[in-house]
């Protein structure tokens, strides 16, 4: 039996109506919920430690379930962002990093840890903090990652354009523009652009680094606008320092502290009842 | 998460805990005036004192005032801070439970109205005190009932809440077993009507008090267990609110 057929059958009954059943506690360490769905990626105890022997990932175990938006909240320095790192291998550039445990996608149950990091480059995207388009046409930043693979035709290049632009809500301001540089457009349009990247490559999960925390109110709402289109679309793991941001766009919610998780829940459920007090400490502004 | 009362004292933002603790007191000064004002329309109704009934009926544009004042703050806690979790749920418990008390504040005014019913064109007491007795008695319950209810909000206490469930369902026994006492002396004489008719809607009205006793304490146990309790049977509310 798969990781995957496990986690629906161990379920008897909906998850939502467990999480009713259980009573949040003051006492309480950790809460994870066991989504119901299908799940794209498992991650299972893991552990990271930096080159200086620092952990920053201490045994980390949680679920993504399959085309939805899983938020990472926590103070800074908790590991969110290098947890999400984790999930394309960005740490591998430094010398020294170590990991244990797994982060095994599904359905093909290949642990991401295992695989060369160019392939997993190519399977999961990510889009950072400050919009990175490269200094080329609007075009050619599109078709960046297929010119990679060896995709060369036209006709396909162009359709793929279209619809990755489409799908990251920028094609009705640029479509008559393509050729100009993707830097003479605005930070929000960048980042957006960044986001069509990322897509065109069709990735099995696509990563957002804080995604919007350079960006004005308006361009933040495109974004968040963009992200809730692709709930249902692409499995999507989102950085955040904006906890109103995480509630408004995700589905599930993790919250994360000194490296560990301290809950994992539906979004709807951990922002009206979280199960653990320093969870509701957090996002009540309580903290510290 | 359940919570506790000193909770929404401890936010890294001292200007929100001033807000929260401004929203409650606010909301405990109008639940401790309307049940004032059961009191003062209950009394004016025995000893027939049109004055005190006058001074009741004027009471309620105050309660009404400070719906208006409690209501914008917490549309501006909702505005400026997005309240979560527990917050979140005082808010909106604070939010529903306020037109409860305005509603309550609403029947003692009723009550009150039936003081001036009581006389006729030249000053005359036409009322006989038949169904006095019975509406006294449940006055006195409804009463402690709202205290009680305001209590379980100011302490967090759902046990106490819990218990105020409860007690509405005796008063719906109390009002039906008077009801139809009320009904016995207008078949033994129609001539007292008129006056049974009048003392049935004050008790219709004190009743009615105990409802909405009864959905504030629905919000204090949703506000600190974080489960709605409304519309479920007893024997559900029980388990949420068991320790």
């Amino acid at each position: 039996m798969s990781a995957n057929e496990m986690a629906t059958n161990r379920i008897g009954q909906p998850a939502r109506m467990r999480a009713q059943s259980e009573r949040p506690s003051e006492t309480r360490e950790h809460w994870y919920l066991e989504p119901e769905g299908t799940l794209r990626a498992r991650v299972s105890n893991l552990k990271f430690w930096y080159g200086d022997g620092t952990q920053a990932i201490d045994d980390v175990s949680m679920p993504l379930v399959d085309k939805q938006v899983t938020a990472l909240i926590g103070p800074s320095g908790c590991g969110k962002s290098t947890f999400l790192r984790c999930f394309n291998r960005m740490h591998d550039l430094y010398q020294g990093v170590k990991y244990s445990g797994s982060i095994k996608l599904l359905p093909e149950d290949e642990n991401l840890i295992d695989l060369d990091p160019n392939i997993v480059r190519m399977r999961v995207g990510m889009v950072f903090q400050k919009p990175n388009p490269f200094p080329k046409s609007i075009y050619e930043n599109v078709i960046a990652g297929l010119k990679i693979r060896g995709i060369s035709k036209r006709g396909v290049l162009d359709e793929i354009v279209e619809t990755s632009l489409r799908q990251a809500a920028l094609w009705d301001e640029v479509k008559d523009r393509l050729d100009q540089p993707a830097l003479s457009m605005s930070g929000g349009q960048q980042q957006r652009l960044c986001i069509a990247r990322a897509l065109a490559v069709q990735p099995e999960i696509l990563l957002l680094d804080e995604p919007t925390s350079a960006l004005d109110p308006i361009a933040t709402a495109k974004i968040e606008d963009l992200i809730n289109q692709l709930s249902g679309k692409v499995t999507v793991l989102i950085v955040t320092h904006n906890m109103q941001q995480a509630a408004r766009i995700s589905n599930y919610t993790s919250y994360m502290y000194l490296g560990k998780l301290i809950e994992y829940n539906e979004t709807d459920s951990l922002f009206t009842r979280p199960m653990c007090q320093r969870t509701e400490d957090y996002i009540t502004g309580r903290f510290g | 998460m359940s919570t506790s009362r000193e909770d929404h004292l401890h936010h890294i933002s001292q200007q929100f805990n001033s807000d929260l603790s401004k929203l409650r007191t606010n909301f405990l000064t109008m639940g401790g005036m309307v049940e004032n004002q059961i009191v003062k329309a209950m009394e004016a109704l025995e000893n027939h004192d049109y004055e005190l009934a006058e001074e009741t009926r004027l009471k309620d544009k105050e309660v009404d005032q400070l719906e208006i004042l409690i209501d914008e703050e917490a549309s501006r806690i909702f505005a400026k801070r997005q309240p979560a979790a527990s917050d979140l749920r005082l808010v909106i418990s604070v939010l529903k439970m306020v037109s409860d008390l305005e509603r309550i504040g609403d029947e003692a005014k009723k009550i009150a109205k039936f003081v001036f019913s009581d006389f006729d064109e030249s000053g005359n007491l036409v009322s006989t005190p038949r169904g006095y007795v019975e509406a006294r008695y449940i006055a006195k319950h409804v009463t402690s009932m709202v205290r009680d209810a305001l209590d379980s909000f100011s302490r967090f206490d759902t046990q106490m809440a819990l218990r105020v469930m409860k007690e509405d369902k005796r008063v719906d026994e109390e009002y039906k077993v008077a009801a139809r006492s009320l009904a016995t002396v207008m078949m033994e004489d129609p001539r007292n009507i008129t006056s049974c008719l009048s003392i049935m809607w004050v008790l219709r009205a004190l009743e009615r008090i105990g409802d909405h006793a009864c959905n504030v304490a629905e919000h204090v146990i949703y506000m600190v267990e974080g489960q709605d309790v409304r519309h479920t049977p007893m024997d559900k509310a029980e388990k949420v609110v068991r320790r």
